[in-house]
């Protein structure tokens, strides 16, 4: 159970990052509070979209699934249920493979760091460390 | 259970909070990252620039635009009327156009926008960005810093961004800009967007089909 709430307040607190990037994308934002302009300058570069979806959209509904997800699994009848916890863990996987390829390209493609991405990275991976706790636990 | 769900709660409310002040704040007068410490001074000032153009030299018809990026009624002329006035008109070689800036006091990001429009210009894109810059208007409704929007823009506009940057944290055409204004003013221009044909300021609608007659008068009468 403390998994799953812990999940819920990771992934609520990553949903707001990635709205709070993806609302400057599509500019009802107007600047980034990032200190160094990074943020800005890879918010700004073409890998910012995916198939022509600001890339901070996807970690919304990425960041929202989780949410979702771990606050159902806390209804009594759920939290025994295990394909919860797994749903959990694919869904984390998937988000820390798109934030390592999200960074690998900050670092190597576009030689910038934005703060706000290398912060929704770090609570994906604690997500994802999480639920993998939740899931050997369970086993 | 019921303090998790206190503490989503805040949390929920404190992030919302947070969001709604991110996008309710007024913007900076001028885009942060425009004006880096001892780079007040325009490299480029008064050079002589009389505007952008588009058409033949050797048109009988000189059209000259006195417009603001951030004006409602020049980005609706732009997007409805200049279509056809370019197809109609300028494409023919009938009338060549020119574009000068006046952005207007009261408008947050005109001078900025100008700004940036100069800085496409000077790699050969100015009217790529002229169209970015009123066909996706929403910007100058928004109130919002439109420094990450413009830059979309000049992506879209196929600009290097790194020439592009360095030229708008420069200010390079701060002074071009001010100089097409006190041009403007000389000649009793108040808003925008108000037109000059062949150095005479007309002062009919502002409608394609009202530039094709006027065109069309002055083409006959010097035949």
């Amino acid at each position: 159970m403390r998994q799953r709430q812990a999940i819920a307040l990771l992934a609520l607190v990553g949903l707001f990052v990635a709205l709070y990037l993806w609302l400057y994308k599509i500019g009802v934002i107007g600047t980034l509070q990032c200190g160094s302009g990074a943020c800005e300058q890879v918010q700004t570069s073409r890998y910012a979209d995916l198939w022509g979806v600001p890339v901070a959209f996807y970690g919304a509904v990425g960041y929202a699934a989780l949410l979702a997800v771990a606050v159902l699994g806390l209804r009594p009848r759920l939290l025994a249920e295990r394909r919860v916890t797994l749903a959990l863990a694919a869904l984390a996987t998937v988000g820390v493979a798109f934030s390592l390829y999200l960074t690998y390209l900050e670092l190597f493609v576009i030689h910038a760091i934005c703060r706000w991405c290398l912060g929704s990275a770090v609570i994906v991976t604690a997500i994802w460390v999480v639920a993998l706790s939740a899931m050997r636990r369970s086993v | 259970m019921k303090r998790f769900y206190y503490l989503l709660g805040a949390v929920a409310i404190g992030g919302g909070v947070a969001l709604w002040y991110g996008a309710q704040r007024p913007a900076a007068t001028s885009p942060p990252g425009t004006a880096p410490p001892g780079s007040a001074t325009p490299v480029v000032a008064t050079d002589g620039f009389h505007g952008f153009t588009l058409g033949s030299d050797t048109a009988r018809v000189d059209v000259t635009e006195y417009s603001d990026f951030e004006c409602p009624f020049c980005a609706q002329f732009a997007t409805v009327q200049m279509p056809v006035i370019h197809e109609q008109l300028i494409a023919t070689g009938r009338v060549r156009w020119r574009f000068r800036d006046f952005p207007l006091p009261g408008h947050q990001y005109s001078r900025y926008a100008a700004l940036v429009a100069q800085c496409a210009g000077e790699q050969g894109r100015f009217w790529e960005m002229h169209d970015q810059l009123f066909f996706h208007h929403q910007w100058a409704q928004t109130g919002k810093n439109p420094r990450g929007l413009f830059r979309d823009f000049a992506k879209q506009a196929g600009l290097d961004l790194a020439k592009y940057d360095a030229c708008v944290n420069a200010q390079r055409y701060d002074g071009r800009i001010q100089a097409s204004v006190e041009e403007g003013t000389a000649l009793g221009v108040s808003g925008t967007p108000t037109f000059f044909v062949n150095g005479h300021r007309y002062g009919g609608r502002s409608t394609s089909d009202d530039f094709k007659a006027v065109a069309d008068s002055i083409t006959k009468s010097r035949k």
